[in-house]
């Protein structure tokens, strides 16, 4: 098991036309069961073409009603990036995944507030994606880095998570699943929502949980670990160092009024028993040692 | 992207939202013309920096003539304005704002930001205007009140009105205060904000409501659709490094250290500094040269990097994932060779075709130190920027 997708999702790729779209969509069909994973493209006005095989739809709902794909990964320019969500949730998909960086945040407001009643889950933007090791993976992380295993990693940064996955996998610890959550303000699914998930999956044993400087969500999310979580949780959070004020590359990395600070968010989850670590290079030691400890 | 309290406040103004009549002055003689123009016998002569604080570093002064309007002017402009937002060494005041004097009756305080929480934009407003709103958020967080914004409906009526009420504005005014959340609303929204603040909001004698500051700061990916706010830029606000690192699609913040470091990812680049802190070093930037990057793009994340008279050593993070690492080892040994490297380099990188990264770093004959893993990079660096 994993959690969200596994090798029996069927995905269809909205922007899949374009250049980043076609890139990836590459690489995520040449990963595991990535060629019977991925079959549908949309772009408005290409439907009856193909790239590499996958047809290409006009809308969501054509293309779902035609492969009986229901999650969707969106690599459509920010401009157009919020409407591509809200064309997916209107379709009423399962899951959407959107990688596109820089949407305005303004239209973020918007989008969450129409998937307000609606069951479609959102994760990103400006995120890598998710991958379940060997089966599948959607986004834009290098797939060779991970390994099959029973730990799960979530992360608001891409490289960060890879950095994670990599120190797991050289030590010999595999993935579950991996999950990229984005790094802006307005976003889906949160930390909490996807450690949730690897509580009640009975192939995930430990998570690894990296946060960013800005907002409050690790703090709520340490606060539900402390209360719920059965599993022990690794937890490092990026930007001791950063200045109050500045914005460090992600629209959300921000530290502001005295809220989102590093050393606050590692004490909150120091408190709720989380093992944290304050070094980037120890995520996949403390795990091992959390692990051979039977803790 | 910020801009300044004239600026803010001719948006105010379009969205109905009163503010003292004032006059943008970029010398102390238009500052005096400005004055005599506006009439009455009362002036504030106000610094336009984009840092808050102002009054407080003395970049504010009433005057009560013309003359003393000169004599404000000419001791506000030019200065190195100082304030808990600007650093040491300030920032140099090149533009005024001279208005008329206000009969201030009550000061109160109105903010508005992108709440990641309720996923909403929330209204915060205080009976404690012209105050750090920080420190009355910590001290006295009872006397904030805060709306979170339902964008479907928008600022209501009522809920405005009962927002005034709460802060303490006489029912005479609550009309005129309605106008200002409502307008402040519409301009957070429409010009796409991610925080706005009227500091102080000031109800005057005469029971008029009307914002005697104003500050924005503008969703920088919102403004291809906005010429109108791209035009406020003021690029003499900004750090000459961060302009032009942009100009090459890097994403670059100075720091006050002395170990640059170049990385892919905004996490994994904040990371590195954290380890190079870690490990007993400063860093010096934050830098992150993005998922794409191209040969040429590093080596002008080189020549930036190197403008730092305080630098004592470079390290680059790189994991590569989309990006080859084959390609960042090429993109660095020509960056070096053309920049003239004047410090120890450490290299760490890791991810797709790493060995052959790593064999294109060896065969080219430069001195750059090899890091094994993220640790052992950043221990090396600390080490060589300390000389041993």
């Amino acid at each position: 098991m994993s959690i969200l997708i596994d090798k029996n999702t069927r995905v269809m790729t909205q922007g899949m036309t374009g250049k980043v779209g076609q890139f990836h969509t590459l690489g995520c069909l040449g990963y595991a069961n990535g060629a019977n994973c991925f079959v549908a493209g949309v772009t408005p006005n290409k439907g009856g073409q193909n790239f590499e095989g996958v047809p290409i739809y006009n809308s969501v709902l054509e293309a779902k009603q035609q492969t009986g794909a229901t999650v969707s990964v969106i690599y459509v320019p920010p401009a157009y990036a919020a409407a591509a969500i809200d064309e997916a949730v209107e379709a009423d998909l399962d899951l959407v995944i959107c990688i596109t960086e820089g949407i305005p945040v303004h239209d973020m407001i918007r989008t969450r507030d129409k998937m307000k009643g609606k069951r479609t889950l959102l994760i990103g933007p400006n995120c890598p994606g998710l991958i379940t090791p060997d089966e599948i993976k959607i986004g834009i992380m290098p797939g060779h880095i991970h390994k099959k295993g029973r730990i799960g990693v979530v992360s608001r940064s891409g490289t960060l998570t890879y950095e994670a996955v990599g120190q797991l996998s050289a030590l010999g610890l595999g993935q579950s699943s991996c999950v990229g959550i984005g790094g802006d303000p307005i976003n889906g699914m949160k930390h909490v929502d996807i450690l949730r998930l690897f509580n009640e999956d009975p192939e995930t044993d430990a998570v690894i949980m990296v946060g960013e400087i800005g907002g409050s969500d690790e703090e709520a999310c340490a606060r539900w670990i402390k209360d719920n979580m059965k599993k022990p949780v690794v937890g490092f959070i990026a930007g001791i160092t950063a200045p109050a004020g500045k914005r460090m590359g992600h629209a959300g990395a921000i530290i502001s009024g005295g809220q989102g600070g590093a050393d606050t968010k590692l004490a909150v989850m120091e408190e709720c028993g989380i093992h944290i670590t304050r070094n980037p290079a120890d995520m996949g030691r403390v795990m091992k040692k959390i692990l051979g400890s039977g803790k | 992207m910020k801009i300044h309290e004239y600026q803010g406040k001719e948006i105010l103004r379009q969205f109905g939202v009163p503010t003292p009549r004032g006059v943008a002055c970029f010398s102390v003689d238009e500052a005096v013309a400005a004055a005599e123009v506006l009439g009455g016998a009362l002036w504030v002569v106000k610094a336009q920096i984009h840092a808050g604080g102002r009054g407080k570093g003395g970049g504010v002064k009433v005057a009560r003539s013309l003359d003393e309007v000169r004599q404000a002017a000419g001791q506000i402009l030019g200065m190195h304005l100082v304030t808990h937002q600007t650093g040491a060494d300030g920032q140099v005041v090149r533009r005024l704002l001279v208005e008329e004097g206000a009969q201030i009756a009550r000061e109160f305080y109105l903010g508005m930001v992108v709440d990641r929480d309720s996923q909403r934009v929330a209204l915060l407003a205080s009976s404690e205007g012209g105050m750090e709103v920080e420190e009355v958020a910590k001290n006295t967080p009872e006397k904030i009140h805060t709306l979170r914004i339902d964008p479907a409906l928008g600022l209501v009526d009522t809920e405005a009105a009962e927002v005034a009420r709460r802060i303490g504005i006489p029912e005479d005014s609550i009309v005129r205060a309605v106008t200002v959340l409502q307008g402040l609303y519409r301009a957070f929204v429409e010009k796409e904000a991610m925080l706005a603040e009227i500091n102080p909001l000031v109800l005057t004698a005469d029971g008029r409501v009307i914002g005697l500051d104003a500050k924005f700061n503008f969703d920088s990916n919102a403004l291809f659709r906005h010429p109108e706010i791209t035009a406020y830029r003021d690029l003499d606000e900004e750090d000459p490094a961060e302009i032009e690192a942009s100009k090459f699609d890097l994403s670059y913040i100075s720091l006050d250290g002395d170990i640059a470091c170049l990385v892919n990812g905004a996490g994994l680049a904040m990371a590195t500094m954290d380890i190079i802190k870690l490990y007993g070093g400063n860093p010096a930037n934050f830098l992150d040269v993005g998922g794409g990057a191209t040969r040429e793009k590093v080596t002008e994340a080189f020549k930036l990097m190197l403008k730092n008279p305080n630098l004592k050593a470079i390290l680059v993070n790189i994991f590569g994932g989309i990006m080859k690492c084959d390609v960042i080892a090429e993109g660095i040994v020509a960056a070096v060779r053309e920049v003239h490297l004047s410090v120890p380099l450490v290299v760490r990188l890791e991810g797709t075709n790493v060995d052959l990264g790593k064999k294109i770093l060896a065969d080219s004959g430069l001195p750059i130190i090899s890091g094994a893993d993220m640790a052992d990079a950043a221990q090396k660096v600390v080490a060589a920027a300390r000389g041993e």
